[in-house]
């Protein structure tokens, strides 16, 4: 299988509103990095999920796939062409679809959703026989009912504006869908619902998707590969499998191990992690999370580790990985 | 069992809505004892918050109290005067809420409002106040608690604007606190902070909390007893071990089937629980969950479920509950 996104050193970073000598003298302006030296890559019908806390760059990552935030560095290559210019993007916008945060603000107040559903038609010039048919044969795509089309968004709930979210990703008959959160403020059968009509037409309609979460219980059911955010850095990419069974970093050790077990016999005395995520802005000296962890030698607190690679298909930014 | 400190009995409350009355709440019952953590889960629309609100006196205009009395200390907290319930909010029953940031005033500094939130205490100067804000902040994990007074709360990150949200609810001396989905809106890691925080917090506080939630992790992780909701209903109480072992309601079974941190191996497909909440303009002659249970006969469709015994401390509300 060939890759079908494929990220190579992706950094992405954005000037400091500093004070008034910063603006007046060339050359002081400062640079944070959100992200640093990304490589990623999906394979074609695979799906990734990208974890991490807020903070870490996962947000920033889709947006920049998608053309939404300027890179700074570093190469993507979606299908075969390396994605450089505007036109790119919008070409590449055209087979790959974002389903956002939080469904009902994603979704114009003002629009029906018959309307919302056929607006990548109009915007990306693809002609469709009857917008109405279109619209209709999507709703019952993502098992909604056709009267559904002369809604609003307000006037659904919280799962069916994510079943909309869905269609409209799909409308377009993407490549590609970034699943930004895709369950948080659902129920917990709804979010099933929803997962498992994701899985479901990723293997009628043959996507790949990329979903970003800090939902580790969720994430573990639906993806193939996962990778591990840290400070805009990654610092483990794995089978999730294998991830969940054997963390190597010490990080996703303790991020696993910080979900809340739904069995009240299996309740820790201890946290796995203390302390918060650091700034961006101030950046810990040698490895990142040696503030927060717990196996942290002098050598973590002054040398920063590579990624390495660890057999064939896991690699891990740890000394003592 | 000593006597419950905060006891709701038989309360239903409706919110009109033009066309008729949605009964957001039926004949629910609750008791809270001193010390103890009380879990009430469920999904949206069961009720839940209409019952926080309740508690707290904190109804929507539009709400009407149809039965039902909610006891705080013998002394039912519905038929007082405004006044007077307003001075139970604080000092006896005090909320954190779900979003931290909505908690705080934005153009003040912490400092000055947990001060003010003291201005019940009388004579005790404002530097000793403001003293006492910042040992509670240090109690609630926050390693810096005289810069944390002088800070904004947009300053701060949603976890130490939630630990700081706890700190204000405890400057009061609470003797029931209630939070409101308290960790919803953080990072896992945040999570498991503020509930070790919270369990923490009980072992040197007398009062009762009552912890509010749709995730049964954190349930599991945090209370003593359990309130499964549905539909308006408390459908089962009990133990948390026996509620996560041996649950006797449907809806709590299939609840707790549906949450994926339960299966260790990867499941593609989830469990779900077929069909829609019942719609609650006019809610069904029945059982409320016999349209989505798979046990139900046509006597739950027709005759509403009996309240069973089914342990001292368990109780379902189905008729094919045994003990």
């Amino acid at each position: 299988m060939t890759a079908l996104l494929d990220i190579a050193g992706l950094s992405v970073n954005f000037p400091v509103a500093g004070g008034l000598f910063d603006t007046l003298i060339p050359g002081r302006k400062r640079y944070i990095d959100i992200l640093d030296g990304i490589s990623l890559s999906l394979k074609s019908g695979e799906t990734l999920g990208l974890v991490g806390e807020s903070g870490s760059g996962k947000t920033t990552l889709a947006r920049s796939i998608l053309g939404l935030s300027p890179i700074s560095a570093g190469t993507i290559t979606f299908n075969g062409a390396e994605l450089r210019s505007r036109q790119s993007f919008t070409n590449m916008r055209r087979s790959s679809a974002m389903m956002f945060q939080d469904p009902v603000a994603s979704l114009s107040p003002r629009m029906s959703v018959g309307a919302l559903l056929t607006e990548p038609f109009i915007i990306h010039g693809v002609v469709m026989q009857n917008r109405k048919v279109k619209a209709e044969e999507l709703l019952s795509r993502v098992g909604l009912s056709k009267d559904m089309a002369n809604r609003y968004p307000h006037e659904l709930s919280g799962g069916q504006a994510r079943r909309v979210g869905v269609a409209r990703a799909l409308a377009l008959h993407p490549k590609l869908i970034i699943a930004d959160e895709p369950t948080t403020g659902l129920d917990v059968s709804v979010q099933g619902e929803i997962l498992n009509l994701m899985t479901e037409l990723k293997t009628l309609m043959g996507l790949s998707y990329m979903i970003i979460t800090h939902n580790l219980a969720m994430v573990r059911h639906v993806s193939d590969r996962i990778a591990v955010m840290y400070l805009g850095r990654l610092i483990e990419v794995g089978p999730t499998r294998e991830v969940f069974k054997k963390p190597l970093h010490p990080y996703a050790k303790s991020l696993i191990a910080s979900e809340p077990q739904p069995d009240p016999r299996k309740r820790r005395a201890d946290l796995a992690i203390k302390g918060e995520i650091p700034s961006v802005l101030n950046r810990p000296r040698g490895c990142e999370f040696h503030t927060r962890c717990s196996i942290a030698q002098d050598r973590c607190r002054s040398e920063a580790p590579q990624l390495r690679a660890i057999g064939i298909d896991r690699i891990v930014r740890c000394h003592f990985a | 069992m000593s006597a419950a400190l905060l006891r709701v009995e038989n309360l239903s409350i409706g919110y009109d809505a033009g066309i008729g009355q949605i009964q957001a709440l039926r004949a629910a019952n609750l008791e809270a004892h001193g010390g103890e953590v009380i879990g009430i889960v469920g999904e949206s629309g069961c009720g839940k918050s209409t019952l926080v609100a309740a508690l707290i006196n904190l109804l929507a205009p539009n709400a009407h109290v149809n039965s039902g009395a909610i006891y705080y200390k013998g002394t039912d907290i519905l038929t007082m005067d405004r006044e007077s319930q307003r001075h139970l909010r604080g000092p006896d029953i005090a909320m954190v809420f779900q979003d931290p940031m909505t908690t705080f005033n934005p153009v003040i500094t912490l400092g000055d409002q947990l001060v003010d939130f003291q201005h019940h205490i009388d004579g005790v100067s404002n530097a000793e106040k403001r003293k006492r804000a910042g040992e509670l902040l240090a109690r609630a994990g926050i390693p810096d608690p005289e810069l944390c007074l002088r800070r904004y709360p947009h300053e701060l990150s949603g976890g130490m604007r939630q630990r700081a949200s706890i700190a204000a609810a405890l400057l009061m001396t609470p003797n029931v606190l209630v939070a409101d989905e308290p960790t919803t809106a953080l990072d896992v890691t945040m999570e498991a902070q503020i509930i070790h925080l919270l369990r923490e917090l009980r072992t040197d506080y007398q009062g009762a909390i009552i912890v509010v939630t749709h995730h049964l992790g954190v349930v599991a992780e945090l209370c003593d007893r359990v309130y499964v909701m549905y539909a308006g209903q408390v459908v089962e109480q009990g133990l948390v071990d026996d509620i996560y072992h041996a649950p006797k309601h449907p809806y709590t079974r299939a609840l707790i089937a549906c949450d994926p941190a339960h299966f260790e191996e990867h499941t593609p497909i989830l469990p779900t629980i077929a069909g829609r909440v019942p719609n609650l303009l006019y809610p069904p002659k029945g059982c409320s969950f016999a349209d989505r249970c798979d046990m139900a006969t046509s006597r739950c469709r027709e005759i509403t479920p009996p309240w069973v015994r089914i342990s001292e401390t368990q109780y379902a509300l189905c008729h094919e509950a045994r003990p």
